[in-house]
């Protein structure tokens, strides 16, 4: 009972978040949303028993690529007023796609209920003596140890790309030049004079 | 008890929202990157309900792998948007035409 209390609550929450985050006119206000949606969907997972990936959602999603967009939308300089200029031009088109496509999900997944596939041999049960956590790392860590050093590869090859793509060298400032800062010595610097009696310096 | 079939179409939902979301806002990018974080979210989710429901973790690990792969997409996603942004000005779509394709 709790159960289903509690992924009725979740579900609507994260359609609803869903469809205000795409309908938002303010894209600050989408990212909130987009969080909400994020936050509402690791607690699906929790109650089908996937915490590890519910978990990895929250730090992930909500801590790393929500900020991430967040700091992209408050860093350019957008005119939300014409933003939402086109948004008539493509509903109807868009409307009827998504209608088309939500059909078609739907009619697969009553085929699947129909009792389509049957699937006799399970790559990896799931032992309900073991945490989830564990599981997952059992697994990660023996048979999919190249796919997972893939993925590590995948992000440092993102990361990269990213610096490359927004670097840029700015003419016209001055940077701190740390080791011309240190070379330099007392004698290149100073000079010792010794001035007759009133008569001054030539600098 | 919550069967299989709720979390599919929850999923469903989602996924068609965030294709609404691409066609919804044509003129801006940001939004249409996070419409395909939605997509992405509801693929990650029919993995999980399908892992769990199969008794097989093989999905947790790719949806896992899905996580992985949407976030470098986000990243290098935005950072073309920042360097777009700065070289005209402008983050609509229908802008976007530089290469005459």
């Amino acid at each position: 009972m709790i159960q289903a209390i509690a992924f009725y609550l979740f579900a609507i929450v994260v359609v609803g978040s869903g469809a205000m985050t795409i309908s938002s006119r303010n894209p600050v206000h989408s990212v909130m949303w987009l969080i909400l949606a994020f936050f509402n969907a690791a607690g699906l997972m929790v109650l089908v028993g996937a915490e590890f990936i519910a978990m990895l959602l929250v730090i992930v999603y909500v801590g790393a690529v929500a900020v991430l967009f967040l700091f992209v939308v408050m860093m350019l300089d957008i005119d939300v007023a014409e933003m939402r200029a086109g948004v008539a031009r493509y509903f109807a088109v868009g409307l009827a796609l998504a209608v088309a496509l939500a059909a078609e999900i739907l009619i697969g997944i009553g085929a699947w209920e129909a009792g389509g596939v049957k699937i006799s041999r399970r790559a990896a049960p799931i032992d309900s003596a073991v945490p989830n956590i564990q599981a997952i790392g059992d697994l990660l860590y023996t048979r999919y140890l190249f796919v997972f050093e893939g993925a590590g590869l995948v992000l440092l090859v993102a990361m990269i790309g990213a610096i490359v793509l927004t670097h840029r060298q700015r003419s016209g400032v001055r940077p701190q030049n740390i080791s011309r800062q240190n070379a330099r010595r007392p004698q290149d610097a100073t000079r010792n004079v010794q001035p007759p009696v009133g008569e001054g310096v030539e600098l | 008890m919550i069967g299989l079939t709720h979390y599919l179409v929850v999923a469903a939902i989602l996924f068609t929202m965030g294709v609404l979301g691409i066609f919804l806002n044509r003129k801006n990018l940001i939004v249409i990157l996070m419409a395909i974080e939605l997509i992405l979210l509801a693929v990650n989710l029919n993995l999980v309900a399908f892992s769990a429901y199969l008794h097989d973790l093989v999905g947790q690990v790719f949806a896992m792998f899905v996580l992985t792969v949407a976030a470098g997409e986000a990243a290098i996603g935005l950072a073309i948007l920042v360097i777009y942004f700065r070289s005209r000005g402008t983050i609509a779509v229908d802008d976007v035409n530089r290469m005459k394709g």
